[in-house]
């Protein structure tokens, strides 16, 4: 799944990183936890959190995360952009809530980090 | 710490506790050189998640802290060493889901007792000691020429 088709599911607002948006993401993981991030969270990560400080953006910049889903129409602050713009994370926002947005992806395919895909 | 070859790089870093909005800054800054120098990818990785949650580790617990990455030909150290809370109980420290955050540190994505067995999770070699009401000293090791861990 691309960027674009993840920004269309989540009928998503691309807060930075729009030239990435062809990108193809094949895993995705959602949590506010960072310290779970960091514990389950593997390279090539599409992370979807509802937590919007720097520290997200900092947290997928050291596990090599591929992109950032802020939920609950979240928004990261100027700090956040601006290391997401230095390490070339693209930041989505979304209007849907965490357990919404995770369902749309998993319900289209795209699976979570332990690699199980769902089923119709 | 004991130095079995000599050393190819060597930097400190100084982490000021309480600085939230910079809290992570060294980690990245830290990832940054080891790429530079080329370290494998999978190890850069699994040293910059230690490094990190040491670091939030200093900015919520500590007043002030150190970070020490020191490379030689064949092991990578990150060695740590602050001044604030210390730890009272280290074996109960390093369980899962052991955490004394407070609502603020929570509020940050952290806290949730998860870091220091996720440092050692990821390190060939892992040393803690503390004394409370003084401060703690981490020794973060990894291993350059083996791949098999994790």
């Amino acid at each position: 799944m691309t960027l674009k088709e993840i920004k269309e599911l989540l009928e998503a607002e691309v807060i930075s990183g729009e030239e990435s948006l062809d990108d193809e993401i094949a895993f995705a993981g959602g949590s506010d936890l960072m310290s779970d991030v960091l514990a389950f969270g593997k390279p090539g990560i599409l992370l979807l959190t509802g937590l919007s400080n720097a520290q997200s953006v900092r947290t997928a910049n050291i596990i090599d995360a591929k992109a950032i889903v802020y939920v609950r129409g979240k928004k990261p602050d100027k700090m956040g952009i601006q290391i997401a713009k230095e390490n070339g994370i693209p930041l989505l926002s979304t209007k849907f809530m965490m357990y919404t947005a995770c369902g749309l992806l998993f319900s289209h395919g795209l699976p979570g980090v332990s690699g199980y895909v769902y089923k119709k | 710490m004991t130095m079995s070859s000599e050393i190819e790089f060597s930097q400190k870093f100084e982490i000021k506790g309480r600085d939230f909005s910079n809290a992570g800054r060294i980690s990245t800054i830290i990832k940054e050189i080891l790429k530079e120098i080329g370290i494998d990818p999978l190890i850069i990785i699994r040293a910059s998640i230690a490094s990190y949650e040491a670091e939030m580790n200093v900015v919520m617990y500590a007043q002030r802290g150190v970070i020490t990455l020191i490379i030689t030909p064949e092991k990578l150290h990150l060695k740590l060493e602050d001044e604030g809370a210390g730890i009272e109980n280290i074996e109960m420290a390093m369980k899962e889901g052991f955490s004394t955050a407070t609502d603020e540190m929570r509020e940050m994505g952290f806290g949730a007792g998860m870091g220091l067995p996720n440092i050692k999770k990821n390190a060939d070699k892992f040393e803690i000691s503390s004394i409370p009401n003084k401060g703690t000293t981490l020794d973060i090791t990894f291993c350059l020429n083996k791949k098999e861990k994790r």
